[in-house]
């Protein structure tokens, strides 16, 4: 398959009063063309960096790229200019953010916000622009969409919003779509209608999605693949179906935990994780999960494990994978 | 949002009613007689025809119905020190003067002012950002007379085409509305520095950002216009300070506006004349204050709705 | 990649108390430990607050350094520019312009002082009524103050000196005071009663409250430690405003009442003067106010930032 998006051990450090935080602390992933990959974990993992970081919108400073490639159909993203990125974003790479209550312009009309970004890349005039955002609202199953272009954004509910979120992502048909925790900030029974929505109309438009969650059930609904992460690192891969039944990574293991199932007896638990993450202030040197690991050695409180395959698709970064951690670890079964 | 306006409205007749109200129970409870003057004595006759004149040898309640009739009509009675003129032709021949003087000052503010702030944001904690925080800090410390008198000193005395004082060309007005310009230019630079630095960070300015516009048209359409929201309804509050600055600018430059004729009717107790004078002026900023509360309502499409229901 | 050598060891489990899961690695600060550190981060705040204190210092000592009182009139000596003998010159009247600003600084203060904790006291109580009664009082007392407040501050000012001073007399201290207060209260009435009513609902009271708090407890550790900084911030600057209006009063004639000086009426004095070529006695008041000005005006942005705790960096 056709590689759109490689990420090669990508670092990036906010610069702040207290000095450096190290956010992504060498990450490296690939996206391709047509599929949906989850980016999950906790808040704070850095996987919110990680998507902003793609399209340059972090603000630099405090921001900024410490080391690695972000190749986008072969072109490093690191290495482009401001002008260069304008060309990109929302044209070839479009976001969608966690919240659609402040994600878009209080001040500024729907139909206005959802075409300017065309007017500029397909050199669109008002008028055509204007058909297509239509006809893009609704795809997205906005009601009305001749009337409602003409609203503004407080005139929407938060479902709706983030429909038009979508409509102003997607109306330039772009290779990626970035969609930051796209559904935490809606009703329940509204996230669903979003989540189908962006898979119906990622099957009409082949468009490539990272979904970034912390929505283990999101998940296994939409994507092919999934990648978690965890203080600033990756800590496993694979497809949906290794992930979920096969974890190998402790922390993979309790997020699934974490998650309530149907299958589930009355007598079974619904485990939590204890502790927080850890501060990429002053990241540990070895695998930041240690203090939260039940499974924990001595070795991983100072040496970061690599990468060990499992499968061509799945891998994951730990230190039970080691031939000599067999049998010296409890409860972890093969 | 008809209803809202309307009860701005009455609000707003009901401060103006306030103000007439308090102004002339304060004013005809000064003590001593309004004639009185330390150098000479007026005698009895024709000081009860002046009491009767002035209608004071009536009952206050008499008065005060008379005095809000009159004011109904727009009639602010006659001065009681020039017998020339009424209190209404000085405020039309005043009034046109400050008027001009305040529009100039405020346009200079408005037009300067977020355009400092704004860079001041743009560039923070840089050198532009430095200079323009410089500039505003001075501009809010340093009071409008000092301004006036500084700028008289160093700028008119060396540039003969800048008159020190006096009215008639536009030349007459440049100092004067810079001077008077000043503290509300600085306000609006600093209000308009932490508004935009709070719009800047806002999600939809990254949504913006991320549609690949200029970054020119992120600041022009997106941040700009939200972060001059707080302007606009300052905006009110900006006037009213303005004709305080007024009447210490009139008097340095010796302006004839409304600002020195106030000075001079306090200066020489002229109560009919303060009266008229505050009455006008509360009502001319009150009209202010209405007009640029509708005209907030209709930059900020949220207001429109939320206000409409209330 | 760094080179380890495996052994048996390294793989055993490690002990859970060598792990801390709960830690937080960024050194924790005390809330006003932390405002005045970032306070004392802010040069210009700390410039400001530095000019205050000796300004304060001066207008008490400095009146008695110069062998010169306030008010004595010396016609031999009218008009001097400042030299060894009259360090600031003298007046019109021959009068000791060093002392005479250093005095007109302290009544300048007292006035801006006075005014701002008339200011606080009224505001703190009606604003606290008004947040912790039913709607109903509630919104009428907004009202009231919504009246109160857009009556044109400058006029009543004005009209308040004008009524209670004598003619071309000056006006007393109190009356100045009473005019910049009357209706100098009602934005920090606003800005209690809206800190209260946010405090009232919000999630961190209701979090305390469920937990058993008393209302007494939220009151002393969530509502005045919350309401203080805002508060602190709007007494700062309305400390400047009421001097700027008191000058604004000098020079319409409505200043302090001679000989006593304040800032205001010195520069009216000097306004005077300056067609004669005399700047220097408009020059130093004019200064002074705005350094006072000046001064209040950075501290009290820099509280402001200071006491954010959004804006830690």
């Amino acid at each position: 398959m056709e590689k759109l998006l490689e990420v090669k051990d990508l670092a990036v450090s906010f610069q702040t009063f207290f000095g450096e935080v190290e956010a992504v602390r060498g990450v490296s992933f690939h996206v391709n063309k047509g599929e949906t990959v989850a980016l999950v974990g906790e808040s704070g993992c850095g996987k919110s960096v990680t998507a902003s970081s793609i399209m340059q919108l972090l603000p630099m400073p405090p921001a900024f790229y410490k080391r690695g490639q972000i190749l986008f159909e072969g072109e490093d993203i690191v290495q482009k200019s401001e002008k260069e990125m304008q060309k990109i974003r929302g044209n070839k790479i479009s976001m969608i953010f966690q919240d659609p209550m402040t994600s878009l312009n209080p001040t500024m009309r729907i139909g206005n916000q959802i075409v300017e970004g065309l007017i500029k890349h397909q050199k669109l005039s008002k008028t055509e622009a204007e058909k297509k955002a239509i006809e893009m609202l609704n795809l997205v199953s906005v009601p009305q969409p001749e009337k409602r272009i003409r609203q503004y954004p407080h005139e929407f509910s938060g479902g709706m919003r983030q429909r038009a979120m979508i409509a102003l992502a997607m109306v330039s048909n772009p290779e990626l779509l970035i969609a930051d925790e796209p559904t935490t900030a809606l009703d329940v029974t509204v996230q669903a209608q979003i989540l189908d929505l962006m898979k119906q109309i990622q099957d009409k438009l082949g468009t490539s999605i990272i979904l970034i969650t912390h929505d283990l059930g999101v998940v296994a609904d939409m994507c092919d693949r999934v990648i978690v992460m965890y203080g600033g690192q990756l800590m496993e891969e694979g497809t949906v179906y290794e992930i979920f039944k096969n974890p190998k990574h402790p922390y993979t293991r309790k997020l699934l935990g974490s998650v309530p199932r149907l299958d589930m007896s009355r007598s079974e638990m619904l485990h939590s994780i204890e502790g927080t993450p850890p501060d990429l202030y002053k990241p540990p040197k070895g695998c930041p999960f240690y203090d939260r690991c039940d499974e924990a050695m001595i070795i991983c409180k100072d040496h970061m494990p690599q990468r060990d395959y499992h499968t061509d698709t799945h891998y994951s970064c730990c230190w039970l994978n080691h031939p000599m951690a067999k049998g010296v670890a409890e409860g972890s079964e093969a | 949002m008809t209803k809202y306006i309307l009860k701005r409205f009455t609000m707003a007749i009901v401060t103006i009613w306030a103000i007439i109200t308090i102004t002339f129970f304060l004013m005809h409870s000064v003590p001593g007689n309004p004639f009185a003057t330390e150098s000479r004595k007026i005698p009895e006759n024709i000081m009860e025809n002046l009491m009767k004149k002035y209608g004071l040898d009536k009952p206050k309640s008499e008065q005060y119905m008379m005095y809000l009739k009159n004011i109904a009509r727009f009639d602010f009675g006659e001065s009681m020190k020039s017998n020339t003129e009424t209190v209404n032709e000085m405020i039309a021949r005043g009034f046109p003067v400050s008027a001009h003087l305040g529009v100039q000052a405020i346009l200079i503010a408005l037009i300067l002012g977020p355009a400092l702030g704004a860079i001041a944001a743009l560039y923070q904690n840089k050198t532009p950002d430095y200079i323009s925080m410089i500039i505003s800090i001075i501009g809010v410390s340093v009071p409008s007379f000092v301004m006036g008198s500084f700028l008289i000193q160093f700028v008119a005395r060396n540039v003969d085409w800048l008159p020190i004082g006096g009215w008639g060309e536009f030349r007459h007005t440049i100092l004067p509305s810079f001077a008077l310009a000043m503290m509300p230019l600085a306000q609006f630079a600093r209000l308009m520095r932490s508004s935009m630095l709070e719009v800047l960070n806002q999600d939809y300015i990254k949504t913006a950002k991320s549609k690949g516009i200029t970054r020119t048209a992120v600041i022009m359409k997106h941040a700009v216009r939200n972060a001059i929201l707080p302007i606009v309804s300052m905006l009110g509050t900006t006037i009213s300070n303005l004709v305080a600055g007024s009447f210490v600018i009139e008097k340095i430059f010796g302006i004839p506006g409304l600002g020195m004729f106030f000075t001079t009717s306090v200066f020489n107790r002229d109560y009919t004349l303060i009266m008229g004078v505050t009455v006008f002026y509360a009502m001319v900023l009150i009209t202010m204050m209405l007009l640029v509360d509708i005209a907030y309502m209709l930059i900020d499409p949220r207001i429109r709705l939320t206000k409409e229901g209330r | 990649m760094e080179q380890v050598t495996y052994t048996k060891d390294m793989f055993k489990k490690a002990p859970k108390d060598s792990r801390n899961a709960e830690q937080i690695k960024r050194p924790t600060i005390k809330y006003w430990a932390d405002v005045w550190r970032r306070l004392k981060l802010n040069k210009l705040a700390m410039v400001g607050l530095i000019i205050l204190i000796l300004m304060g210092i001066m207008s008490l000592i400095g009146p008695g350094l110069s062998g010169h009182n306030y008010y004595e009139q010396d016609y031999s000596q009218v008009n001097v520019r400042p030299n060894n003998e009259f360090w600031f010159g003298t007046d019109e009247l021959g009068r000791d312009l060093f002392s005479r600003v250093w005095l007109g600084t302290r009544y300048s203060l007292l006035i801006g002082i006075a005014a701002a904790l008339i200011d606080f006291g009224i505001g703190v109580i009606y604003g606290g009524i008004a947040g912790m009664a039913s709607r109903k009082v509630d919104a009428v007392m907004m009202r009231i103050a919504e009246v109160v407040y857009s009556i044109p501050y400058m006029l009543v000012v004005v009209l308040i000196s004008v009524v209670f001073s004598t003619a071309g007399s000056g006006t007393s201290m109190f009356v100045l005071i009473l005019a910049m207060t009357i209706t100098g209260w009602v934005p920090m009435a606003n800005l209690v009663r809206g800190q209260v009513l946010q405090l009232k609902e919000s999630e961190y009271s209701l979090a305390s409250e469920s937990l058993g708090a008393t209302s007494g407890w939220i009151l002393k550790k969530h509502i005045i430690p919350n309401t203080l900084g805002p508060i602190l911030v709007n007494v700062t600057l309305t400390i400047p405003r009421a001097i700027f209006s008191e000058a604004t009063l000098s020079f319409m004639g409505l200043g302090l009442q001679p000989p006593s000086p304040s800032l205001g009426t010195l520069a009216n004095d000097g306004l005077a003067v300056m067609p004669i070529g005399l700047f220097y006695q408009i020059l130093i008041p004019s200064i002074f106010i705005s350094l006072i000005m000046f001064s209040f005006n950075v501290l009290g942005d820099g509280l402001r930032d200071a006491l954010d705790p959004r804006l830690r960096k």
